[in-house]
């Protein structure tokens, strides 16, 4: 049946919808909600006409529906290449596709389309549920490919499934060299270089009431960090970010370019050393732990111990650092450094700076002024939670006067004010603080919601100090993390809840495997894939070594893998017998007398003698062997024995 | 199938060896006295005798006046069996084929009146014709061998063959057989048109019916159980029974067919072969052997799938031979 061996069997269809419809899905929150409808409407339309076996739509509908189509992608998104833009194409492309299929070869082209569609959303995501299902969706289209090899009747779907299964478990050593070995270029393999990472949320360059409170939502993961040396107590967890001079009365900002560095620190104590690995942000920090000694290359350290990448942290990004807890920070403040540290914007908040005058009078030298200050908000009635009420013209005033609850940025930004109208030099450092040990894997993990600010005040001779007003209003801030210092009822992502111990347990384990993720697979960088190739005992590769190496082991491992699949076909090889026949078979096939696969024994010897009456006595006790050794009741080996003689005279 | 084979099989052992060409001779007698009734089809007549050699129930289908009933009188009267003629009409009734109880004043009881399916080969005529009722009390009595009538179960003689003909369904006026039902009949055979000599000949030559009673069975009932006995003894090797369940398992998995053969099928193809074999005056059954019988067997049982063009038995059979390699 010739005829109907191109012709698609409504269960191929089925499975295509299936296969489509997977590898779509994740899409679905991207894309518009128009594509979505539109790839909807056609997976079910072409589900009705396999269904009802209908025709399928004529051509001119589908250019219509095609250029509607394309033409909807360039307003959305104002361009047809691009990542965006780039997938919702495809995605609409492919459902057409479908609507237009009518062979298996155009089956065939769709199924490869949509293991392309597979690697789409990978530009997305790559975390472990992402490779998970797409792994699922891998099988499910191998699957629907093993049915259209086989053209069955019946959707076979355990037989497909465990083919499809069978199959990539067999490619599990051609994928592993093709990973170890694939030539990368710098950067990570699924880094994009725009609009990936457009919408992060993280510290910024300004803080204002609000702008870390609103981070207390987030459980994304800022960084993580591996500490050689031990984790540190809980009270020296500053992760230094952004450090912040000037103030307009509402905002603070940090500079744009702030200098150099011009004099070393003086470190003193055990040093911390760790590794740590910070997701993409969009921004130009990287964070470590107070003070750091130097800036991993190429990212340089400020005058104000801020570290600088030289451009926006888009991928993530893996660095080691040394910081000591103890260090003195007196190198001489220049006098525009001096300037910028005591600036107020003229007429801002005056009655924060008539109380700072009064408390200044009264205390005896600036380290007890600081003290009161503290004391203050300790004593006084000021309340620490994650929803503070609006605050508007004057907010430093507002907040000390009137409403008196805040968050950390609110106490950071009054005591610095303070500070200022008392002649001491401050400025605002955010980062974060804290975060949360992974028994499991033993590293930090440092969320979102770990978002922090501080101060640091300058005080003659003993320079920069750190001081943390927030720990005066709420230590527990400080000690414990911010789940526990935020007022019960408020809100918290549940990430950081840590009512139920299994709860913790298991989101500490799913951690780490996201974190070995990263750090094994994702992050198998050029360099480390240099590395990796040291340590096996190859210096210097290059990508053409690399190449070399991995085109001559992937021809390896598939034919080991072959000659193991050989070796089992042969040990279940046809008896003797049918080995010999074959042999008569192959013989004859060779003088242009080819046995037809349907072609049974007694024709073929008719076929066969009438072809060349010289050799049919010889055919003819060749197949009545055959035949009543094969299909015969009685069979003795020294026949066998005489059919294989023969066989192997059986010379022409 | 081409006789004086080149590559007969020799005899080995004495005794069973004999007896195939023996019963070759006695069946190829029967195939020539049919032959000289029915011109020019010697491939269909060997089916129904093979079908008849394996005890199943025969269906020739074919449009009116290709011989038909020609052909089944002529198959009860050279096998030399008792015969009841049936013609199906859409009035027939169960009764006027099992038969009916009737008082007897005599005796003051009620007596069975044997219908005419109390005979060893029934020609059921146009049996598409009658109701869907009608047709299954013929049909149970085909499976069953006996007829269960007032409360009462009265076996039929043996041997006890049907040979049904019907018109192709989409013929106005008629009840197309269940396919549960077509499944009773090993093999359906298609007459189709004689070829120019075969007409010319028929044209030329005597009435059919006339023939008739100038044929002499070619059997005695006892050599016909002989022979029947004999088919059952065919061998079957297991490589043989590979090729057979390819085939079914072919007819399941492939998308060209409705639905696939049932194990009810397996057994009639196999049935048919070893008849065929014995035919051949051969002791063991060839894939050839299987391949000769799968258009009687097959082409009713098989239905392509999404294909409105009625294809013939010979055409599905051919198809699916095709499709499957001997192991």
């Amino acid at each position: 049946m010739r005829a109907t061996t191109d012709r698609l069997h409504p269960a191929h269809v089925g499975w295509l919808l299936v296969a489509l419809a997977l590898v779509t899905a994740p899409h679905v929150e991207r894309l518009p909600w128009w594509i979505t409808l539109l790839v909807g409407t056609l997976l079910a339309w072409r589900a009705y006409i396999t269904w009802h076996a209908l025709q399928l739509p004529p051509k001119w509908l589908l250019f219509l529906i095609a250029g509607g189509a394309v033409g909807g992608i360039y307003i959305q998104y104002g361009r047809l290449l691009g990542r965006d833009s780039g997938v919702a194409l495809l995605v609409i492309m492919l459902t057409l596709k479908l609507l237009e299929m009518s062979s298996l070869r155009d089956a065939m082209v769709l199924v490869f389309l949509c293991y392309f569609l597979v690697i789409t959303d990978f530009l997305y995501s790559q975390t472990i549920p992402t490779a998970l299902y797409l792994l699922l969706v891998v099988w499910v289209i191998t699957a629907s490919l093993i049915g259209f090899q086989l053209r069955l009747r019946q959707p076979g779907y355990r037989y497909q499934f465990r083919s499809a299964g069978m199959l990539l478990l067999q490619s599990v050593p051609l994928m592993l060299v093709l990973f170890v070995l694939f030539p990368r270029v710098p950067g990570p393999l699924w880094g994009l270089p725009q609009d990936a990472t457009a919408s992060v949320t993280g510290l910024s360059d300004e803080m204002s009431p609000g702008s870390v409170s609103k981070l207390i939502t987030s459980d994304a993961i800022a960084l993580r960090a591996t500490f050689s040396t031990g984790v540190p107590p809980a009270g020296q967890l500053y992760w230094r970010g952004p450090v912040m001079w000037d103030f307009d009365g509402y905002t603070w900002t940090a500079s744009r370019d702030p200098g150099q560095r011009h004099r070393e620190a003086q470190y003193s104590g055990a040093p911390t050393e760790y590794t740590v690995t910070v997701e993409p942000n969009s921004r130009r920090w990287l964070f470590a732990l107070d003070l750091p000694t130097r800036a991993p290359p190429p990212a340089r350290l400020t005058a104000d111990f801020q570290i600088l990448s030289p451009s926006a942290v888009s991928n993530r990004l893996r660095y080691d650092m040394t910081s000591y807890p103890n260090w003195i920070d007196n190198t001489p403040l220049t006098p525009a450094e001096m300037q910028r540290a005591l600036a107020l914007p003229p007429r801002s908040n005056p009655r924060t700076a008539a109380l700072a005058a009064s408390m200044r009078n009264q205390a005896t030298d600036e380290r007890a002024y600081v003290a009161a200050v503290l004391a203050k908000f300790r004593n006084e009635n000021f309340y620490y939670t994650t929803t503070p009420p609006p605050l508007n013209v004057n907010p430093v005033d507002e907040f000390l006067f009137s409403t008196r609850a805040g968050f950390c940025e609110h106490y950071a930004s009054s005591f610095a004010v303070l500070m200022r109208a008392g002649g001491i030099p401050a400025r605002i450092v955010t980062g974060y603080q804290g975060g949360e040990i992974n028994n499991v894997g033993n590293y930090l993990t440092v969320r979102q919601a770990d978002a922090h600010a501080w101060t640091e005040v300058w005080l003659k001779n003993e320079g920069w100090v750190r001081v943390d007003p927030t720990a005066a209003v709420s230590p527990s801030r400080v000690e414990a993390g911010v789940a526990a210092a935020v007022p019960q009822g408020e809100t918290l992502p549940l990430q950081l809840r840590g009512e139920y111990p299994w709860l913790r347990r298991a989101r500490m384990t799913w951690d780490t495997m996201a974190y070995s993720w990263n750090q094994i697979v994702l992050e198998y960088t050029q360099d480390r894939q240099r590395q990796f190739m040291q340590r096996v005992g190859i210096d210097n590769a290059t990508w053409q070594s690399l190449a070399t190496l991995m085109f001559m082991l992937a021809v390896g491992v598939t034919l080991v893998v072959g000659a193991l699949m050989l070796w089992r076909l042969r040990t279940q090889r046809p008896d003797p017998l049918s080995a010999a026949y074959a042999r008569f078979c192959a013989t004859l096939a060779q003088r242009g007398l080819a046995r037809l696969p349907s072609e049974g024994p007694l024709d073929f010897c008719r076929r066969a003698g009438a072809a060349r009456p010289d050799l049919r006595e010889r055919i003819d006790a060749i197949s009545t062997l055959y035949m009543r050794l094969r299909y015969g009741a009685t069979a003795t080996a020294d026949e066998t024995r005489e059919l294989l003689a023969r066989v192997k005279a059986f010379r022409i | 199938m081409s006789k004086g084979a080149a590559c007969a099989l020799p005899p080995r052992t004495a005794n069973p060896a004999t007896i195939a060409p023996m019963h070759r001779e006695q069946i190829d007698h029967v195939v020539k006295q049919i032959s000289q009734v029915i011109l020019g089809k010697e491939r269909q007549i060997r089916l129904a005798v093979a079908c008849l050699l394996a005890r199943g129930h025969l269906l020739i289908e074919d449009i009116p006046g290709v011989g038909k009933t020609t052909l089944a009188h002529t198959l009860a009267a050279v096998l030399g069996l008792q015969f009841q003629r049936i013609q199906f009409t859409s009035d027939l009734l169960p009764a006027d084929i099992l038969g009916v109880s009737i008082y007897d004043r005599d005796t003051a009881r009620f007596r069975f009146h044997p219908g005419p399916i109390f005979s060893q080969v029934i020609l059921a005529d146009e049996v598409n014709r009658a109701t869907p009722k009608t047709q299954s009390a013929l049909l149970e009595a085909m499976e069953e061998h006996q007829v269960t009538a007032e409360g009462e179960t009265r076996p039929l003689p043996e041997p006890f063959f049907v040979i049904a003909t019907q018109n192709p369904s989409n013929q106005i006026g008629t009840f197309p057989l269940p396919e549960s039902q077509l499944d009773r009949f090993l093999m359906r055979i298609e007459l189709g048109y004689p070829d120019a000599g075969a007409e010319r000949a028929l044209l030329q030559g005597a009435d059919r019916r006339d023939l008739l009673p100038k044929l002499t069975p070619a059997l005695q009932p006892e050599e016909l159980a002989a022979v029947q006995e004999a088919v059952r003894a065919v061998h079957a090797s297991g490589a043989l029974l590979d090729y057979l369940q390819a085939l079914i398992n072919y007819s399941r998995q492939s998308p060209d067919y409705v639905s696939g053969l049932s194990p009810r099928a397996a057994l009639a193809m196999l049935a048919a072969a070893r008849a065929w074999a014995l035919m051949e005056g051969r002791n063991q059954v060839l894939p050839e052997d299987l391949q000769a019988i799968v258009p009687g067997v097959v082409g009713h049982r098989l239905h392509v799938a999404r294909d409105n063009s009625r294809l013939t038995g010979a055409a599905v059979a051919a198809a699916l031979i095709e499709a499957v390699p001997i192991p």
